[in-house]
């Protein structure tokens, strides 16, 4: 462009060398999450940490299946095969030293060098209770190919809801399904929007279009509630629920959206004002209401700042924790988030696998709505900042 | 008042009149009942009884409560400038001649609007100390000068600052404001700036940072009243990453138990909600004199640019 362009004060390739690293740095964890969603358990946990997820192949007893690489060992030894007792017909590994200590009644199948790896087969669907069988063998003797496993994600969704794969009946009591939970958040999302635009949208109009005595003092009222942090709000507001027995419903989570809020009242007002006039006086003499001018003129030329809104209630009410937490007792009214919460905190957070691919499914459809959405979005977020 | 200004005051009440209810019922009352409570013994099983100071007496001598405040200072402490600087830094790369703007800012932006749960989950596992992504990378490096990366969440001196690095992650909503603000700043300033010799750091300093000043003090508030609450990554992270506890015990040693998370369980495991509330319209002090001072500070920075 100008000359003023080329004395950019970075350099173009440090420019692009700083942008790539903070990419890097920003895309990595979104990456590893995906990584290790697609992951068997035990590969997940690998050190060093491994970017592909694999499958891996050894021959077991004469056939070639998929195994786990379990661990590798540090000592030569020997495999051997027990030949009376009770343990007769097992398998068991003895170590170079154990071999020295004794000669018991068993039968050598192979011996076995330093850095040979402990391999299990894995099994599949309908093995029922018969043990897995395993071996040791070189390094070499494993295979490995790319192996995307997507069976963890309604793996994870159905434990999202309690159910472990068993058929205990006592287990199955209280089990949710994933798409109740989905539900859940769905129906707070949506009818929050519908709330947030609707309500929002007529308050703001009679800030903005409408004169009338105490409405600058009603509006200063109003930007000062934003001042106000939520935890002074928490304990008489859960009062406030409990009062209505809504302790327990998804009630409390997007009812009070259709009674306005400080910021879209303000967000939507600022838009309001930009609208000429003189529309809505033409449309007074023709004798149109208040109402009437609302409806049909101002609202059809606000659908940017509606949709502002309305992405970022949605946004709003599907990140949200701590209400939910609050007023949400019985886990068929949890909402997605909550739900993967306490699938976290009752497993413990060691089943890495299924907890990335839940978290996943979580950030889809933020991820989904703002590809279609950007412009919106990125507008939205910008004249928020700006006009604070 | 003429027929013609109450037809006027009808016609605002009417259409406020949604929002005059949701004042009343869910900001209005609770903000007073909670000053009320704030003098009371009360757990919501029983009516409140009047005590007067004695819950701000007793704050004064809480240890938690203390302990709390330092925390979450602390992580404020780093997360608000830490975060100012990163997405400021980002912007002003972007505002600058690149291609493929877009991406970038989709790239820097997408993780701000992941579900808090979510990335806390992610974190967690990339923090844990012996399979996370986080201290692999590190490992070779550090162990270059003897050193042996930290266990992150596990342990009460790194704790906080992991909790600063994921919400730097996050900071991309910071970044499109400032980029916006960035793209606001009319040319003929730089242009000006360019006839009187000014380049480079000298003309970001005095051309640039001026111009979003207004920008970066919004958002500087915004982000420390949002870290003064800090809530669910820790009460998430803290319980995962030490296995037990019901996430409100502020874990590895109390180094997590942040102002908000004390008052939640206060309020709603110990039932001690008189108490909670006057934690609560501390922090509400708390909050309005950091405001005020950061709205006064700002306009004396302002006025010298000026």
């Amino acid at each position: 462009m100008s000359p003023l362009r080329r004395r950019s004060p970075f350099p173009r390739i440090l420019l692009y060398a700083v942008l790539l690293a903070a990419s890097v740095a920003f895309v990595a964890p979104f990456a590893w999450m995906i990584v290790t969603s697609l992951k068997p358990v035990e590969q997940a946990m690998s050190l060093p940490p491994d970017w592909i997820p694999r499958e891996y192949d050894a021959v077991i007893a004469g056939r070639r299946v998929e195994v786990t690489k379990d661990y590798e060992l540090r000592q030569a030894g020997e495999v051997v095969e027990m030949t009376a007792g009770e343990d007769a017909g097992r398998r068991v590994f003895l170590s170079a030293h154990q071999l020295a200590a004794g000669a018991g009644p068993w039968r050598v199948v192979h011996s076995v060098a330093p850095g040979w790896w402990h391999v299990t087969e894995r099994l599949g669907e309908g093995r029922g209770a018969e043990p897995p069988r395993w071996d040791i063998v070189p390094p070499e003797a494993i295979t490995s190919r790319v192996r995307l496993r997507w069976v963890n994600y309604p793996d994870a969704l159905a434990r999202l809801g309690g159910d472990t794969g068993g058929d205990d009946p006592a287990a199955r009591l209280g089990r949710v399904s994933f798409w109740v939970f989905l539900g859940n958040s769905l129906t707070v999302c949506l009818l929050g929007v519908a709330g947030t635009v609707l309500s929002n949208a007529i308050v703001a109009y009679g800030f903005a279009r409408l004169k009338w005595r105490g409405r600058d003092a009603f509006f200063a009222v109003t930007l000062a509630t934003m001042m106000v942090p939520f935890p002074v709000l928490m304990v008489p507001l859960y009062g406030v629920f409990r009062g209505f027995g809504w302790i327990g419903t998804l009630l409390p989570l997007w009812v009070p959206a259709f009674f306005g809020s400080a910021f879209n009242i303000f967000l939507m007002r600022q838009f309001f004002r930009t609208i000429p006039e003189e529309l809505s006086e033409a449309a007074r003499i023709d004798g149109c209401s208040e109402w009437r001018i609302f409806w049909r003129i101002v609202l059809p030329l606000s659908k940017p700042v509606l949709a502002t809104a309305a992405l970022l209630h949605f946004l709003y009410a599907w990140n949200d924790f701590m209400a939910p937490l609050l007023y949400l007792t019985r886990k068929s009214t949890y909402t997605l988030s909550l739900a993967l919460q306490s699938y976290e905190s009752q497993t413990g957070g060691v089943q890495w696998h299924y907890l990335m691919a839940a978290s996943a499914v979580t950030v889809l459809p933020v991820v989904v709505l703002f590809f279609f959405t950007q412009k919106v979005f990125i507008q939205g977020i910008a004249t928020t900042g700006s006009k604070g | 008042m003429t027929p013609r200004e109450r037809k006027g005051l009808f016609a605002g009440l009417g259409f406020t009149s949604l929002w005059i209810i949701g004042l009343a019922v869910f900001t209005g009352y609770p903000v007073v009942a909670s000053l009320y409570f704030s003098f009371c013994d009360y757990s919501i099983l029983k009516a409140p009884v009047w005590i007067g100071l004695e819950n701000y007496r007793h704050l004064v001598h809480d240890e938690l409560f203390w302990k709390s405040l330092r925390n979450t200072l602390f992580y404020a402490g780093l997360a608000v400038p830490l975060g100012t600087v990163v997405s400021l830094a980002l912007a002003v790369l972007l505002n600058q001649e690149v291609r493929g703007r877009t991406l970038f800012r989709t790239i820097f932006y997408l993780p701000s609007i992941v579900p808090v749960v979510a990335s806390a989950m992610l974190w967690l596992w990339i923090f844990n100390g012996e399979y996370g992504l986080l201290n692999a990378a590190l490992k070779p490096f550090l162990a270059v000068v003897g050193l042996t990366p930290p266990a992150w969440l596990a342990d009460p001196n790194w704790a906080k600052p992991a909790l600063v690095i994921m919400s730097l992650w996050g900071t991309g909503n910071a970044m499109v404001i400032f980029l916006a603000g960035l793209q606001n700043v009319p040319k003929e300033l730089y242009e000006a700036a360019a006839i009187d010799g000014a380049t480079g750091w000298r003309r970001f300093w005095h051309v640039t940072l001026p111009m979003i000043a207004p920008v970066i003090y919004f958002n500087v508030i915004i982000s420390l009243i949002g870290a003064l609450q800090v809530f669910t990554q820790a009460f998430i992270m803290s319980e995962a990453a030490n296995g037990n506890g019901n996430g409100s015990d502020g874990n590895p040693a109390r180094s997590t138990l942040f102002y908000t998370i004390y008052l939640f369980s206060t309020a709603f495991y110990d039932l001690r909600m008189g108490y909670a509330s006057a934690m609560a319209y501390v922090l509400f002090v708390v909050i309005a004199v950091l405001t005020w001072l950061a709205t006064r500070l700002s306009r004396e920075r302002l006025a010298q640019f000026e």
